[in-house]
């Protein structure tokens, strides 16, 4: 269950290392993801970005095929909290993430940034931090919206 | 015109590495998808009404492990910082400007059921058509936002 010791320890884990890998790579200076997003002059257009996502999508995809053909995972009864791969996007989905894009372009915070970068105290992240915990109470008051919904509970079993 | 900016960043590379292993850790022991809106989203938002939605999210099992993950999140910042304080600096956005962008940057990855981890780490990672369709909606609106600051010449 989500409670065991094993379970709980690697949610630290793994979080922890997430933190040290955005520092590492320099996702946590907002100068430089806006400079990735810059694509008006290549004089300043800073590459840096592309690299984090290469590194990251190759190694969660290799260990993934790799480590994640278990019946079940190591700490959990099956694999039903991984959402089923859908070939169509819904309308609304498209909208959050359009709404999400211009939020990461005005400041160069996306969440995990923003909060690793808060325990700094510096009142820049603090204050995109703070709104964007508003942002997320705001999303749940409109979940009961059908068509401004969050994602639905208990996703289909499978990876 | 050339590049500034060397193209190959050997750091950004590293650091991807760890977030990939990272979200293949949570991926492989806990099943769970290593998405920082989603798991920190579904803990925030449940605070209203306190205390009564944050209780019944425990009570599921879905509060202490993602508490338990922020808490990582935390320890790592601060690691950082006693490593090297210049880790994270701060770019001089206006607080007008922060508490827009905070406010979307939030709501948007919760009704968009993702951010930069979870759709473009472990959705393309997964080779998921949405999380790939949702990935290049919100890189190309953060492209299409710095490019219309840069044109409109506002100082934010």
């Amino acid at each position: 269950m989500s409670s065991s010791p094993g379970f709980l320890v690697t949610s630290f884990v793994s979080g922890l290392l997430f933190a040290l890998g955005l520092g590492v790579s320099g996702m946590t200076h907002p100068d430089k993801v806006v400079g990735f997003l810059d694509i008006t002059s290549l004089e300043r257009w800073n590459p840096a970005l592309l690299w984090v996502m290469v590194g990251a999508i190759a190694t969660f995809a290799v260990l993934r095929l790799v480590l994640g053909g278990r019946p079940k995972p190591v700490f959990a009864p099956d694999w039903g909290h991984i959402p089923k791969p859908s070939r169509t996007i819904p309308g609304k989905v498209m909208l959050g993430n359009v709404l999400f894009g211009v939020g990461w372009g005005l400041a160069g915070y996306c969440p995990g940034p923003a909060l690793v970068s808060a325990t700094t105290l510096g009142s820049e992240p603090l204050l995109f931090t703070a709104a964007m915990a508003l942002g997320f109470i705001v999303a749940e008051w409109l979940s009961p919206s059908p068509w401004l919904g969050l994602p639905p509970a208990g996703a289909a079993p499978k990876p | 015109m050339t590049l500034s900016y060397p193209f190959f960043d050997a750091h950004a590379l590293l650091g991807g590495i760890l977030i990939g292993a990272a979200s293949a850790l949570l991926f492989v022991a806990n099943g769970r998808i290593a998405g920082i809106s989603g798991i920190v989203g579904r803990l925030v938002g449940s605070l209203l009404p306190f205390p009564g939605n944050l209780r019944a999210t425990f009570a599921a099992g879905e509060g202490m492990w993602r508490l338990v993950f922020l808490a990582g999140l935390v320890a790592g910042g601060l690691t950082l910082g006693a490593w090297s304080p210049e880790f994270s600096t701060p770019r001089g956005t206006s607080a007008p400007w922060l508490l827009i962008a905070g406010l979307l940057v939030g709501t948007g990855t919760r009704i968009g059921w993702g951010c930069t981890s979870g759709h473009g780490v472990c959705g393309i990672g997964r080779f998921s058509p949405l999380s790939i369709y949702a990935t290049l909606i919100f890189m190309v609106a953060g492209f299409a936002t710095v490019a219309l600051v840069r044109i409109l010449g506002l100082s934010i």
